[in-house]
């Protein structure tokens, strides 16, 4: 592209963002000592954020043109190393608690092992289980929250008013949200793409709904209180004789809890994997790939779509079910809060970030996106610069949108986006995201 | 005569208020090669889709092997021995060429897979270079050829293909249909085909029909409609 060219481009995007945001960051109103209101005027940030959006819009046209002889992309990760990243990780997750403990001792390794480790398993989780509907069966599921809230109170409720053990109740609410799952699978059965997204996002809703409002059946906004936790198969973590520390000689420590919740969301996050994995081996697998490809295809060779959709729903549902009794028992707490649009919309941008359908890629993706969330939150430095008052916590949102337009230029199809079949005859071969034309593949 | 493998009788369609078929006859017989020529917008593609209930017929019937399947969801259709190659392809393309004919041989729970695989690549020998390629990135003859083979895998008794010629090149159309005829001639499949190619078509099919809006106006074999002025004049006349 030529350097006038890019230059009146990357101008007029200036513009635009003067223009944008002339109301947003200009005009700002502030108390003044009478408490009244009083219009403040920062020339200087419009400035500052039109040239930035200049500056960028007129590297990113110069760098785009930049005469690239690349036919393919490489992988992000290279292919060998791909093959050996999985058993390498799960072993390295499985020791992660242990090192941290006798690194960091028992305190200093509680947020590592909580913060980051546990919470950024649970989105792991349910990544994968949305990757099943979305990645691999093609059905955009926006409110895919709803089957982690149905898991969740299934739990919270089962425990609160029956006395069921957790034990009892992990399969329970599984199975709860699978149901829920191809009840919801139902009444979309035609439905595709747009119209699809915006049922599952009014489904997401309707639960989150009911969840507040029958506070007879859900104690509403209040939610639901001293949930029973965790126990190590029936010993609970307390320091009481028959605790777990007591049984079996140790020094009783808050930690161990937490450790315990660690193996516990790391083991269901790998079987989801696992079944995952098995699944696009089988012909139900086969059959989801095939119905994201194509549809009228897929029933012209016989697969019966109704059967595969449903199945895709209803075991994705499950996994987050599961991930949602995984969620009260770690929390001990539940309310309608926790089941926001957001969430879903977070799971979903795991999913889209990390490459549709790829495992590798939608793991990446939740290291980033929540652990970056959590990296935010230490960046306590930033106070000194910007003032006592200063958060960077608060720009998470602006942070995340932007990842997502880079993305969007950068690798529109995710982070990993080769797909690699599930049958080869000979050898292995992975065919990059780039050789395939957009939307058709 | 043997009872036809495939009889259509009296079939009428429609999307929405417009009527697409108007009481369509047609019967395939075992090991025949039938083709339907017509205009675009004749109504040759629907009366396929027809057959897997895309769109329903609104009146008429549609027998195949002696069993009425005129009201029966798609996937039982094809189950039946009835493979489809549809129109403009419509292969797999993120999945590779096996996984393709993996999906051909869903229908009947992978039973002859290996088999059947090695007389693919007899028939069709660009697809075994092709084997762990995605489907999108196949030319297009070879994504016509993948699509006749993803139907074939189901070992079907009666393949129906919906324009195998669309968009390929002269050279490669002629191997597609001599694919066809060896097909036909060899293993005895019965082949039901809707071409826009009549001269190809003609020449490959035993007996032809005729369709023009909605209406089949003309039948008979192949070599028939071929020297017919009429054929000649509308759809022949310039082409070849």
């Amino acid at each position: 592209m030529p350097i006038t060219r890019a230059l009146r481009e990357a101008a007029f995007a200036g513009l635009v963002a003067a223009g944008l945001a002339f109301p947003i960051l200009t005009l700002g109103t502030e108390l003044d000592q009478s408490n009244r209101l009083v219009l403040e005027q920062r020339w200087s940030w419009m400035a500052i954020s039109a040239a930035l959006v200049c500056v960028g819009r007129f590297l990113v046209l110069i760098l785009a043109s930049a005469p690239t002889h690349r036919v393919a992309r490489a992988p992000l990760v290279s292919p060998a190393l791909t093959r050996l990243l999985p058993s390498v990780s799960v072993m390295a997750l499985f020791l992660f608690p242990l090192v941290m403990l006798f690194w960091l001792g028992p305190q200093g390794s509680l947020k590592w092992i909580n913060n980051y480790g546990v919470q950024i398993l649970i989105y792991v989780m349910l990544g994968w289980g949305l990757n099943i509907v979305v990645g691999l069966a093609g059905l955009l599921d926006l409110g895919y929250v709803a089957f982690y809230a149905v898991g969740a109170y299934t739990y919270a409720l089962l425990s609160t008013q029956f006395g069921l053990s957790f034990w009892l109740c992990l399969p329970l609410a599984g199975l709860m949200a699978a149901s829920w799952g191809a009840m919801l699978g139902f009444p979309v059965l035609r439905l595709r793409g747009d119209y699809l997204a915006i049922v599952t996002l009014a489904f997401g809703e309707i639960v989150s709904a009911v969840l507040t409002n029958w506070t007879d059946f859900s104690n509403g906004k209040a939610g639901i209180m001293s949930i029973p936790r965790v126990t190590f198969f029936g010993l609970p973590f307390t320091a009481s004789e028959n605790g777990f520390a007591a049984t079996f000689g140790l020094e009783f420590q808050a930690i161990h809890r937490t450790i315990f919740l660690f193996y516990l969301i790391l083991v269901l996050a790998l079987i989801t994997h696992v079944v995952t994995l098995r699944l696009r081996r089988l012909p139900v697998g086969r059959a989801w790939e095939a119905l994201r490809e194509d549809e009228i295809a897929c029933r012209s060779l016989g697969i019966n779509t109704v059967n595969t959709k449903l199945t895709a729903f209803a075991l994705g549902a499950m996994f987050a079910g599961f991930a949602g009794s995984f969620f009260a028992v770690r929390q001990g707490f539940v309310n309608p809060d926790s089941f926001t649009f957001m969430e879903s919309a977070t799971i979903l941008a795991i999913v889209v970030l990390g490459g549709m359908g790829s495992q590798l890629g939608v793991a990446l993706a939740a290291v980033v996106m929540v652990g970056g969330t959590e990296v935010l939150r230490e960046l306590t430095f930033l106070k000194e610069i910007f003032g006592s008052s200063f958060d960077p916590s608060l720009y998470r949102m602006l942070l995340f949108g932007l990842a997502m337009v880079v993305m969007m230029i950068w690798r529109p199809r995710g982070l990993i986006s080769s797909r690699e079949p599930s049958v080869f005859l000979a050898q292995k071969k992975n065919v990059s995201g780039a050789l395939v034309q957009e939307g058709h593949g | 005569m043997s009872a036809p493998l495939l009889s259509i009788q009296k079939l009428e369609a429609a999307y929405g208020q417009i009527v697409a078929l108007k009481g369509i006859d047609l019967d395939v017989m075992p090991g025949e090669i039938v083709t339907i020529i017509g205009a675009n917008g004749a109504g040759k593609s629907t009366t396929m889709m027809s057959v897997f209930g895309r769109p329903r017929a609104s009146a008429g019937k549609i027998i195949f092997d002696g069993q009425d399947i005129t009201n029966k969801p798609a996937h039982e259709i094809a189950r039946m021995g009835l493979a489809q190659s549809p129109e403009g392809r419509r292969i797999f393309p993120r999945m590779s060429v096996l996984e393709n004919l993996q999906m051909g041989a869903a229908v009947n729970g992978m039973a002859h897979f290996q088999v059947d695989l090695e007389r693919m690549f007899v028939i069709f020998p660009r697809l075994k270079e092709r084997i762990n390629q995605r489907g999108g990135t196949l030319s297009g003859g070879e994504q016509q050829m993948l699509a006749i083979a993803r139907a074939l895998m189901s070992r079907p008794r009666l393949l129906m293909l919906d324009e195998p010629s669309l968009g390929l090149a002269p050279l490669v159309v002629k191997q597609i249909f001599e694919v066809i005829a060896d097909l036909n001639r060899n293993d005895g499949l019965t082949v039901f085909l809707v071409e826009q190619n009549a001269f190809h078509a003609l020449r490959l099919a035993h007996r032809g029909y005729v369709m023009v809006n909605g209406q089949i106006t003309l039948s008979g074999t192949g070599r028939d409609l071929l020297d017919n002025p009429q054929v000649r004049a509308a759809y022949l006349e310039g082409a070849h």
